[in-house]
């Protein structure tokens, strides 16, 4: 059975998915992808989707689950590159992908992504303030 | 009715037989009628193509115009009408054009003889039908023109503008119906992949009128771009508009609007402008 490749990045998975995806093969990603996580300690997951024609329901449901799992993992996942077509039907169908970030393309994707993280790691170190002593201190 | 064999072949002769004198009364007869606006030496080329096409299509047997051997004859007259057609002169000239061989070739006929004249209701009935065949090849070119320009229109009053780094807008102009809307979705989405913008502005200044039906159309472009990670303003609200909108109850949700394209621009550039010194 075909698999979708999970590159790592940095601290960020790439999944680029190049063929339309049958069930089986998305929820062998949906598997591979929180294994990878865990392994690779990744914050980050971007899924790119500029190569797929359709999305139906089922591929909408896979991506929101991963996005669920990889939060709960501690990485944040951002949906890249949807085409206009993909969107529009989408749109008609009623089905605005819940729960799911997106952006534009990978670039602007991961911009989002290290952007979010050095958020985070701002209000870490906010906390982290009250008890500088402990930080500067070695 | 039908032309019977006969009848076409010794109608083929007459025209051959005549040829002159009737191309010249029928380009006279054309000419009354377009008064002027197309030159003598033209439509007298024109006549004389007709008149071989005619002739050639009777010669081979054509009964009526629908038949296979008066397919060259019908390409003319089509080619004929479609160019009368883009000239903008009227139906009526054009059918004109093709039922003046009437009265040319009546003029050259020999009226004392009945059987001639018998021959002669034949050929008008073939010549009416031909004239019927003009007009609706006039009424389909004609109708290919308003295709083409409601066409061009549509691409003319949907631009996409970029407005700023990763800012694109899209002024809308005029009424918004389903056909425009959905040109105007699909080019704005494009646009976003094309340059990369994350933002874009709708700026509906131009737009006469919003009901539930624009609403929903814009409603769903804005979704649409938030799929694919873009995030959409909506400008140029006009107080009459602002109040239809609360009046019909149509919620924008968590939609910004602003009132005014400047507004918009410098919202979104104090948005992009607070991202980077996150960073």
């Amino acid at each position: 059975m075909e698999r979708v490749p999970v590159l790592k990045i940095g601290d960020i998975l790439l999944v680029s998915i190049q063929d339309d995806m049958e069930d089986q093969v998305a929820l062998q990603l949906q598997e591979d992808l929180a294994d990878r996580i865990v392994a690779t300690g990744s914050h980050g997951v971007i899924i790119d989707i500029s190569a797929l024609d359709i999305v139906d329901s089922f591929v909408g449901r896979t991506l929101a689950t991963i996005a669920g799992v990889s939060k709960v993992l501690d990485a944040e996942t951002v949906v890249v590159g949807m085409r206009p077509a993909v969107a529009i039907t989408l749109v008609e169908l009623g089905l605005s992908l819940p729960g799911i970030r997106t952006a534009l393309n990978v670039e602007l994707g991961m911009e989002m992504l290290a952007r979010q993280r050095a958020a985070e790691e701002d209000l870490g170190i906010d906390e982290g303030e009250d008890d500088e002593p402990a930080v500067t201190v070695p | 009715m039908a032309l019977s064999s006969d009848e076409g072949s010794r109608f083929a002769d007459l025209l051959k037989g005549h040829e002159e004198a009737v191309g010249a009364a029928w380009t006279e007869q054309i000419a009354a009628t377009l008064r002027g606006r197309l030159s003598h030496a033209e439509l007298q080329r024109q006549t004389t193509e007709l008149q071989k096409g005619f002739q050639s299509a009777l010669a081979g047997g054509a009964q009526d115009i629908g038949d296979d051997a008066a397919a060259e004859l019908r390409a003319q007259l089509s080619d004929l009408s479609s160019a009368r057609a883009r000239q903008g002169f009227t139906a009526n000239e054009t059918a004109i054009s093709v039922f003046a061989l009437k009265d040319a070739v009546l003029k050259v006929l020999d009226n004392g003889d009945p059987n001639v004249l018998r021959d002669y209701v034949a050929f008008s009935a073939f010549i009416d039908r031909a004239g019927l065949f003009t007009f609706d090849s006039y009424v389909r070119a004609r109708e290919e023109l308003i295709a083409d320009q409601a066409e061009q229109l549509l691409e003319l009053s949907t631009p996409v503008v970029k407005l700023w780094d990763g800012v694109v807008a899209v002024p809308l102009v005029g009424t918004l119906d389903s056909a425009r809307a959905q040109v105007v979705m699909e080019r704005l989405l494009q646009t976003l992949v094309d340059t990369g913008s994350p933002y874009a502005i709708i700026d509906i200044t131009g737009v006469p009128a919003v009901d539930t039906q624009v609403a929903q159309h814009i409603l769903k472009t804005v979704v649409a771009a938030r799929l694919m990670g873009a995030d959409c303003i909506i400008s140029g609200i006009r107080p009459q508009i602002a109040q239809t909108i609360v009046a019909l109850g149509i919620e924008f949700g968590d939609i910004a609007t602003k009132s005014s394209l400047a507004d918009a621009l410098r919202h979104v550039i104090r948005l992009t402008g607070t991202k980077r010194q996150e960073r």
